[in-house]
C-alpha cells in the first residue's frame, strides 16, 4: 500500500536562502511522524508548502500514492491535510462551532448558517476523541490546552487524514503535553496519520514512531526512536559534535544584589501573574528561572524592570528599594535587560543602529548634555561597539531592521553590557537565534557573571537554564515552587517541578 | 494527579469580574446622575404650578390628536425618582446583559425630562420634533452602515462623507438626465461603489495605510464634484443636469393613521423606510449567514480565514465595496431624498457623523440607527432651539454626537469590541 | 532618502544614472507630483466642451485642442501664482511703484497662502514622527484663530513687539489645548486620536459659530464678525498695498527650523521619535510614553494654532466664519509629500501655496474652477501613498528600503 504522504524533492528558494533543499519524506497511515530540526532549519517552511500557504520551486507531493498539486489550503484540506498552527488560527469573539464551521460553513435555505447542526457534529467529534469541548463556548474564555483541541476538532470537522502538529507543545504545562500525547494516539489508533513538528528532543523520544531531522533546509537523516539517543539526535539537528555542557569555573559568591520579597504582579487582564514569590540574587551568580512558558515569567521580568507595577511586595537592588521605581530609575541603578521580544521591546527598528546602541542612555554624558544631542560621540560610540560585539553591519546607520536576528541581539548585548552593571537579567536571550549566535550570547552571559555581575536568566529552555545556572528556580503557575543547586539537580526533577508536582526533597528551600 | 490546567481561565475570570463590577457603578453613577441633575438642574429652574404642552401632530395643533397637557414638576419629579430607583438598582445588584437597555431607557428619559423643562410654561412640537429626528437619521445610519460593511471586514473607512457626496453628485446628474429617479438612485449607489473600490484597491492592494486612503477618498471627492458643480451644474445653461426631483412621500396604510406614531415613523419617501429594512438586513447577514460570518472572520483573524481557504482580499474587496455603495446610496438621500438638488459638498460632514454612530452603536446596525436616531434628535432640536423656553445656543445642542462620540472612545461607560483587525492590511506571506 | 552608495564599477554612466533615478524616493515624488498634474490636465481638457467639438472636426484637431486647453489652463495657473513676466517687465520699465507691486503681488500672494501650509503641516508631521495621525489640525486652526484674534482685540495698550508675540502664543496655546484633549484620551484611554480629532473638529466649528454670533461678535456688524484687532497686534506687512506679505512667512520658516533641531537634534526629538516608531521600546528605554503622547499632539496643536493666528494677526485682522477653508485638511496631503521632515514641509508648502493662490486667479481668467487643486493633492497623495502605483507605471526598480512613508501605531492604540 503507498504511504499517505510523500514528499519527493521539495525546493524552496527564499531571496538569499535556500529554506528546502530537495527534502524528501513518507509518513505511513497510522504513523506519528516527528519533524525535528532547530528553529530556522526550515521545518515550517516545508509545512507551509504542505499546506499550501508556499508554493516549492521543485518538487512534489504525492498523497495516497497519487502526484497531488497543493496550491492553497482548500486544495489541501481536499487531499485530507490539515494543521495545527504554532499560533493558534481561532476567532476569539467567536464560539468554538463558529470557529470549526468556518469555510465549511452549514447552511440552510442557501446561505443562513445552521449552527444547530454544526454544533451536533463537533459535540460529535470530541465525543469520538475524548475532547471534552462544550460547542457554544466562547473561544475567549478557553484555556490554551483546550484551545489546541478545538484546531484539531476543525482539521476531524474536515475529514482530514494527515494531521501536521507545528510546535504544538510550546505554549502547553506538561500536563497538557500529557493530555495531548493521549489525544495524539487517540487520533493514530483511529487510523490518522500525524507529522509533528519540534526541537524538543524529549518529546520526539517520547511520542514518536518515526523521526526525521533536518537542518539547514536539507533532510539530515532517519530514524527509530526506539533506538535513538538524545546526543545522537543533538548532534544530527546541530551538524556537529556538541557538548550539551557548557564549561564554566565555580565562582565565590557575593553580597546580594537583588532581593524580591512577596512580589505580586497582576498579567494586563486582571489576573494574578505572578503569585507573592520570594528569591534573591548575588554577585557573581547565575539564578535561573525555569518554567513553561506562561508561568509568569514575562510578568516577573517586567515588573523587575519596572515596566508592570507590582501590586504587593518589595523588590530590592542593593538594598534600595526599586518596586515602584520607573524604567529609567532602575536602569541607571545598574540593572541590564535583555528583553524577552528584543523587536517589540528591545530596539527601535526603523532607527539606525547607532541610536539603538544609546536607547537607553542617550540622555546621559557624553551623548548629550541634557537637551542637545551630540551626534559626533553618538556615531563613534556606535562604531566602536560594532566592532568590539562584532555586530554584522555594512554601517552604523543602518536600521536595525535589516539586520539578522543574531546581530540584532548583538546591539542590544552591546548597549547592555558596555555601561557599568550589577545586575542583568535576561530574558529568553536566545530565543530564535542560531547556533552561533546561541554559543555567543552563553560566552558573554558567563564572563558577566565572572566579572562579579548578579545574573537572572529567565529562559523556558531547560537546557539553557541547565547549563548556565549556579541555582536554578522553577516557577509555576506565578508561584516558585522550588530553589534547587544546579549542580545536583537533574533534568528529570526539573521537568517534574516545571509540571508542578512537588518531591518530599525539594520543598521550598530558600 | 489532579492538577487543574485552568490557571489562566480562572485568573482571567476574576479579572473580567472586577471589570464588570467597575462598569456597573459606573454606570448606577451616571444614571443617578442623570437624576440628580434633572432635580437639582431642572426642578429647581421651573415655575411652580407651571404646564409642558406637547403637541402631537407634526402639523401643528389638530383635531385628530389632543395636545398632550401635563404639570412640568410632577412629570420631572417622576422622571428623576425612576432615575433614581434604576440607579439604586444599578448599583446594589446590576441590569447584568440588559444594561445596555437599560442605558438607553435612561438617556430618552433624561431627555424626555429635558424637554418637559424646556418647553415648560410654553409649547413644543413633540411629533414634529421626532419625525424631524427619524428623517435626519437617516444618512447618519446609512454611513453608518457603510462603516460596519468595511470595518467588520477589517478596513477602517473615514472616507464615508467622499462616497456620500459623490453618490449625491452622480444621482443628480443620472436622474436629471434620465428623468427617472430609480436610474439615479442605481447610479449613485454604483459610483459609491467605484469609491469603495478606489478604497479597496488603495488599501487591500497596495496596503497603504487605510486612513490616508480615506483622506484620499475624501479629497478626491470633495474636489471632483465641487469642480464638476461649479463647472456645469451650478451654470444656467447646463440647469438642466441639476433638475433630478425627488421621491414622493408614500403613506403606509393604516400604520401612517395611528395617532402620534403614524405620522412620526410611517409617513416619509422611501429612505426612512429603507434605512429600517437596511438596518435589520445587514443585521440578519453579518450574524445568521455564511458570508457575515466570513466577513466578520476576515476582520477578526484574517490569517486565520485564509487558513481555512476563506480569500480574504476577495471577501474584503467585497465588503468595501459594498461600503461604499451603501454610502452611496446614503449620498442619494441628500439630492433625491432631501433637496432634489446637488449643491457643493452638500453632505457638510454626514458622513463623519455616519462614522461617529458606527462607533456609539459599537459596530452594530441596530445600535448603529439608535446612535443615528439620538444624534437626529440633537439635529431637530438644534433647529428648534430658539424656539424652546430656554436659551440653550444650537450650536451647544450640534455639538452633542461629536462629544458623545468622544465619551464612549474614552471608554467611559465600559469598552466595545472593535473588529480585532480592523485597520491592518492582510499580508499574505 | 537614501545615502549614496558607492557603485560597482564597470557600469555606463548612463546606466547607473539610472539605476539611482529608479530606486530614488526622490524619483517618485517628482513623478507622483508629475502624474497627478497630468491627470489633472487629462481632466480639465475631458470637462471643456470646446475639445469635444474639435474631435468632431478630427482626430488631431481634438488632441491638439485638449492639448491646448491643459496648457492654457496651467499656464495662467502659474502665471497666477508667480505673476506674469511681460506684465513685470512692463511695470519695471514704466517704474510705476504701484504698477510694480501689482505685478509681482501674485508671487507674494503665493507665499501668503503658503505660510499657514507651513504651519499646519507641520503639525501634521510632528504627529506622524511621533505616530499620531492629526486630522484635527482644521479644528486647531479655528480655536488658534479664535484665541488669537481675541488676544488681538482684546488686550489693548501693548506695543507691537510685545503684543504681536503674545496674539500669536495665545493662537499656539488655543491650538495646543484643541490637541491636549485628544492626547490626553489616547494616552490615557487609548481612544484612536483619528476619530476623537475628527469630532474635535467638528466641536470647533460650532464653538467658532457659536462665539461669532455670540460672546465674540463685533456689535456693528449685521453678520457673525469678530472686531477687528488692534494695529499694534497685526503682523507687519512689508510692502504697500495690495501685497499682502507680512513676517508670518518668516515666522514659519524660523519655526520649521526649531521643529527640525527639536526632532532631529535634541534629546526630547529622539523621545518622540522613538515613541513614534516603537511605543514598547521606548517604554523599555525608560521614557514616559504617555507625556510624549500628549505633549506631541499638544505642540502639534499649537503649531496648528498658529496657523490660524497666523491668517487673523497677517491677513484678516479680525476672523469670519469659515475662514480657514481646508488648510488643516490640506496638511495631511502636505505631510505626507514632505516625508514628515520640516524641510519637506517647507518644499510642499510652498507647492501647495502656489498652486492655492494660482488657481484662484486661473478661475478667473481661463473659467477652470479651483477645485482642480483638491483633485490634483488627491492624486499626489495617492501616488505618494502608494509609491507601487507610480513604479509600475514607470517601471521603475524596487527600492533598497522600504517605501513605509508614515509608521503610525496601531488602529487600537
Amino acid at each position: 500500500m503507498a504511504p499517505v504522504l510523500e514528499l519527493r524533492g521539495i525546493t524552496k528558494r527564499f531571496p538569499g536562502v535556500l529554506a528546502n533543499d530537495h527534502i524528501n519524506l513518507t509518513v505511513e497511515k497510522g504513523e506519528i511522524h516527528a519533524l525535528l530540526g532547530e528553529n530556522g532549519a526550515g521545518k515550517t517552511t516545508l509545512m507551509n508548502i504542505l499546506y499550501g500557504l508556499y508554493h516549492p520551486d521543485e518538487g512534489e507531493i504525492l498523497v495516497n500514492g497519487n502526484i497531488t498539486a497543493i496550491k492553497s489550503p482548500i486544495d489541501a484540506i481536499k487531499a485530507g491535510i490539515g494543521m495545527v498552527h504554532q499560533h493558534f488560527m481561532l476567532v476569539p469573539v467567536f464560539t468554538v462551532t463558529e470557529n470549526v464551521m468556518l469555510g465549511e460553513e452549514f447552511t440552510k435555505y442557501g446561505g443562513v448558517l445552521d449552527r444547530a447542526k454544526a454544533a451536533q457534529k463537533v459535540q460529535e467529534i470530541s465525543d469520538k476523541y475524548n475532547l471534552n469541548i462544550d460547542p457554544n463556548a466562547f473561544i475567549k474564555d478557553m484555556p490554551v490546552g483546550l484551545q489546541q483541541r478545538v484546531e484539531i476538532i476543525k482539521l476531524l470537522f474536515r475529514e482530514a487524514n494527515i494531521l501536521i502538529m507545528d510546535e504544538p507543545t510550546a505554549v502547553l504545562t506538561p500536563q497538557e503535553v500529557i493530555e495531548l500525547f493521549k489525544i495524539m494516539q487517540t487520533l493514530i489508533d483511529q487510523g490518522k496519520s500525524i507529522i509533528f513538528i519540534t526541537h524538543k528532543l524529549g518529546e520526539v523520544l517520547e511520542s514518536a514512531k518515526k523521526i526525521t531531522v533536518i537542518r539547514g533546509g536539507k533532510v539530515v537523516g532517519s530514524t527509530d526512536p526506539k533506538t535513538a539517543t538524545m546526543n545522537e539526535l543533538a548532534n544530527m539537528m546541530v551538524g556537529r559534535e556538541v557538548s550539551l555542557e557548557v564549561d564554566k569555573e565555580i565562582q565565590k559568591t557575593g553580597e546580594i544584589v537583588l532581593e524580591v520579597r512577596d512580589l505580586k504582579v497582576l498579567d494586563p487582564r486582571g489576573g494574578v501573574a505572578v503569585d507573592e514569590i520570594n528569591f534573591e540574587v548575588r554577585a557573581g551568580e547565575v539564578l535561573g528561572i525555569a518554567g513553561v512558558q506562561g508561568n509568569g515569567q514575562t510578568e516577573l521580568v517586567r515588573s523587575l524592570t519596572g515596566l508592570l507595577p507590582a501590586i504587593d511586595g518589595t523588590v530590592l537592588l542593593s538594598g534600595q528599594d526599586i518596586t515602584h521605581s520607573n524604567p529609567r530609575q532602575i536602569t541607571e541603578l545598574g540593572t541590564a535587560h535583555i528583553p524577552e521580544d528584543r523587536q517589540k521591546d528591545g530596539l527601535v527598528l526603523g532607527l539606525p543602529i547607532s541610536d539603538n546602541l544609546v536607547l537607553n542612555t542617550y540622555y546621559l554624558k557624553p551623548y548629550s548634555n541634557g537637551i542637545w544631542l551630540d551626534q559626533k560621540v553618538i556615531i563613534e560610540t556606535g562604531e566602536k561597539l560594532v566592532k568590539s560585539f562584532d555586530i554584522r553591519t555594512p554601517s552604523v546607520f543602518t536600521p536595525a531592521s535589516s539586520l539578522s536576528g543574531g546581530n540584532q541581539q548583538k546591539i542590544i548585548v552591546a548597549r547592555e553590557f558596555s555601561r557599568p552593571i550589577k545586575l542583568l537579567i535576561a530574558s529568553q536571550p536566545t530565543r530564535g537565534l542560531d547556533v552561533g549566535s546561541i554559543e555567543y550570547i552563553h560566552n558573554r552571559l558567563l564572563a558577566k557573571r565572572d566579572e562579579g555581575c548578579a545574573v537572572l536568566l529567565v529562559s523556558t529552555e531547560l537546557d539553557e537554564v541547565m547549563q548556565l545556572s549556579d541555582r536554578i528556580a522553577v516557577l509555576y503557575r506565578g508561584k516558585i515552587i522550588s530553589i534547587l543547586d544546579a549542580k545536583t539537580a537533574s533534568k528529570e526533577q526539573l521537568g517534574l517541578l516545571m509540571a508542578g508536582i512537588i518531591g518530599e526533597t525539594e520543598k521550598v528551600s530558600r | 494527579m489532579t492538577i487543574s490546567i485552568d490557571t489562566t481561565h480562572a485568573a482571567t475570570s476574576k479579572g473580567m469580574r472586577a471589570r464588570e463590577r467597575r462598569r456597573r457603578l459606573i454606570m448606577g453613577g451616571i444614571f443617578l446622575g442623570a437624576a440628580l441633575f434633572i432635580w437639582f438642574v431642572f426642578v429647581a429652574n421651573i415655575t411652580p404650578g407651571a404646564v409642558t404642552r406637547f403637541l402631537m401632530n407634526p402639523g401643528g395643533a389638530s383635531t385628530e390628536t389632543a395636545d398632550w397637557v401635563f404639570s412640568s414638576g410632577f412629570a420631572l419629579n417622576a422622571i428623576a425618582g425612576v432615575l433614581a430607583l434604576l440607579g439604586v438598582f444599578q448599583v446594589v445588584r446590576g441590569f447584568g446583559k440588559l444594561t445596555n437597555g437599560i442605558l438607553a431607557a435612561v438617556a430618552i428619559l433624561f431627555l424626555f425630562g429635558f424637554l418637559t423643562w424646556a418647553t415648560s410654561g410654553g409649547q413644543t412640537n413633540l411629533a414634529g420634533l421626532l419625525r424631524v429626528m427619524v428623517v435626519r437619521a437617516v444618512p447618519l445610519t446609512l454611513g453608518a452602515l457603510s462603516g460596519i460593511l468595511c470595518e467588520r471586514s477589517g478596513v477602517v473607512n473615514i472616507g464615508i462623507e467622499g462616497m456620500m457626496l459623490t453618490g449625491a453628485f452622480v444621482s443628480t446628474v443620472f436622474a436629471s438626465l434620465s428623468d427617472n429617479l430609480w436610474i439615479g438612485m442605481l447610479s449613485g449607489i454604483i459610483a459609491g461603489g467605484v469609491m469603495g473600490l478606489i478604497h479597496a484597491v488603495l488599501s487591500i492592494k497596495y496596503k497603504i495605510n487605510q486612513i490616508i486612503s480615506g483622506t484620499v477618498i475624501n479629497i478626491f471627492a470633495t474636489g471632483i464634484t465641487s469642480y464638476l458643480s461649479s463647472k456645469f451644474l451650478q451654470k444656467t445653461a447646463y440647469q438642466f443636469l441639476n433638475e433630478p426631483g425627488m421621491f414622493p412621500q408614500v403613506e403606509i396604510p393604516i400604520l401612517s393613521k395611528i395617532p402620534f406614531i403614524g405620522p412620526i415613523l410611517f409617513h416619509h419617501n422611501i429612505y426612512v423606510y429603507a434605512m429600517i429594512i437596511l438596518v435589520f438586513f445587514l443585521t440578519f447577514m453579518l450574524f445568521k449567514t455564511r458570508w457575515g460570518l466570513r466577513v466578520r472572520a476576515v476582520g477578526e483573524h484574517p490569517k486565520a480565514a485564509d487558513t481555512l481557504g476563506i480569500n480574504v482580499f476577495k471577501t474584503r474587496y467585497m465588503a468595501v465595496i459594498l461600503g461604499g455603495m451603501m454610502a452611496g446610496f446614503a449620498g442619494t438621500y441628500f439630492t433625491l431624498g432631501s433637496s432634489g438638488r446637488f449643491d457643493e459638498v452638500m453632505t457638510a460632514g454626514r458622513g463623519f457623523i455616519g462614522l461617529a454612530a458606527m462607533i456609539f452603536g459599537n459596530y452594530n446596525p441596530i445600535g448603529s440607527m439608535g446612535a443615528g436616531l439620538l444624534f437626529g434628535f440633537f439635529d431637530s432640536l438644534s433647529v428648534k432651539a430658539s424656539l424652546l423656553q430656554v436659551p440653550l445656543p444650537s450650536e451647544f445642542l450640534g455639538m452633542v454626537p461629536y462629544l458623545a462620540t468622544i465619551i464612549v472612545l474614552a471608554g467611559v461607560v465600559g469598552k466595545g469590541h472593535i473588529p480585532a483587525a480592523d485597520g491592518e492590511p492582510y499580508e499574505k506571506e | 532618502m537614501s545615502p549614496e552608495k558607492p557603485q560597482e564599477l564597470k557600469k555606463n554612466g548612463l546606466a547607473i544614472f539610472w539605476e539611482e533615478f529608479s530606486r530614488s524616493n526622490f524619483t517618485v515624488i517628482f513623478l507622483a507630483i508629475f502624474t497627478g498634474i497630468f491627470l489633472g490636465g487629462v481632466l480639465v481638457a475631458a470637462t471643456t466642451p470646446e475639445v469635444y467639438d474639435a474631435f468632431k472636426v478630427s482626430f488631431f484637431s481634438g488632441i491638439g485642442k485638449a492639448f491646448t486647453t491643459a496648457i492654457n489652463t496651467y499656464g495662467a495657473l502659474i502665471t497666477g501664482a508667480i505673476g506674469n513676466p511681460q506684465k513685470i517687465q512692463a511695470a519695471f520699465a514704466s517704474g510705476d511703484a504701484l504698477l510694480i507691486r501689482r505685478a509681482i503681488n501674485p508671487f507674494f500672494e503665493s507665499l501668503v497662502q503658503t505660510t499657514p501650509y507651513i504651519f499646519a503641516g507641520l503639525s501634521v508631521a510632528l504627529g506622524f514622527r511621533v505616530g499620531l495621525f492629526n486630522i484635527g489640525a482644521e479644528g486647531q486652526i479655528y480655536i488658534g484663530a479664535l484665541t488669537g484674534v481675541w488676544a488681538g482685540y482684546a488686550i489693548p495698550g501693548l506695543p507691537p513687539i510685545i503684543h504681536i508675540p503674545v496674539a500669536m502664543l495665545c493662537g499656539a496655546l488655543g491650538g495646543a489645548l484643541w490637541g491636549f484633549v485628544p492626547g490626553l484620551l489616547k494616552a490615557k484611554t487609548g481612544a484612536h486620536e483619528v476619530i476623537t480629532t475628527i469630532m474635535m473638529n467638528y466641536i470647533a466649528f460650532r464653538l467658532s459659530d457659536w462665539l461669532l454670533k455670540g460672546p465674540m461678535a463685533d456689535p456693528n456688524e449685521v453678520t457673525p464678525k469678530t472686531p477687528w484687532i488692534l494695529p499694534s497686534a497685526e503682523l507687519p506687512q512689508l510692502f504697500e498695498a495690495p501685497i499682502r506679505f507680512h513676517i508670518g512667512f518668516f515666522i514659519a520658516l524660523l519655526v520649521a527650523f526649531l521643529v527640525y533641531l527639536l526632532l532631529f537634534k535634541t534629546t526630547w526629538g529622539m523621545e518622540l521619535r522613538m515613541v513614534g516608531s516603537n511605543t514598547n521600546a521606548a517604554q523599555y528605554a525608560g521614557i514616559n510614553v504617555t507625556s510624549r503622547t500628549v505633549i506631541a499632539m499638544v505642540l502639534a496643536g499649537g503649531l496648528a494654532g498658529l496657523a490660524g493666528a497666523n491668517e487673523v494677526l497677517g491677513i484678516n485682522h479680525r476672523l469670519i466664519p469659515a475662514f480657514s477653508s481646508g488648510y488643516g485638511f490640506d496638511s495631511i496631503a502636505l505631510a505626507l509629500l514632505g516625508k514628515s521632515h520640516p524641510l519637506g514641509v517647507v518644499l510642499s508648502a510652498l507647492l501647495f501655496g502656489f498652486l492655492r493662490n494660482g488657481a484662484r486667479s486661473m478661475q478667473l481668467t481661463v473659467g477652470v474652477p479651483t477645485d482642480i487643486v483638491s483633485i490634483l493633492q488627491a492624486l499626489i497623495l495617492a501616488f505618494i501613498a502608494a509609491p507601487a502605483i507610480i513604479r509600475t507605471i514607470y517601471r521603475l526598480k524596487t527600492p533598497n528600503q522600504n517605501e513605509d512613508i508614515v509608521s503610525l501605531r496601531s488602529w487600537k492604540g
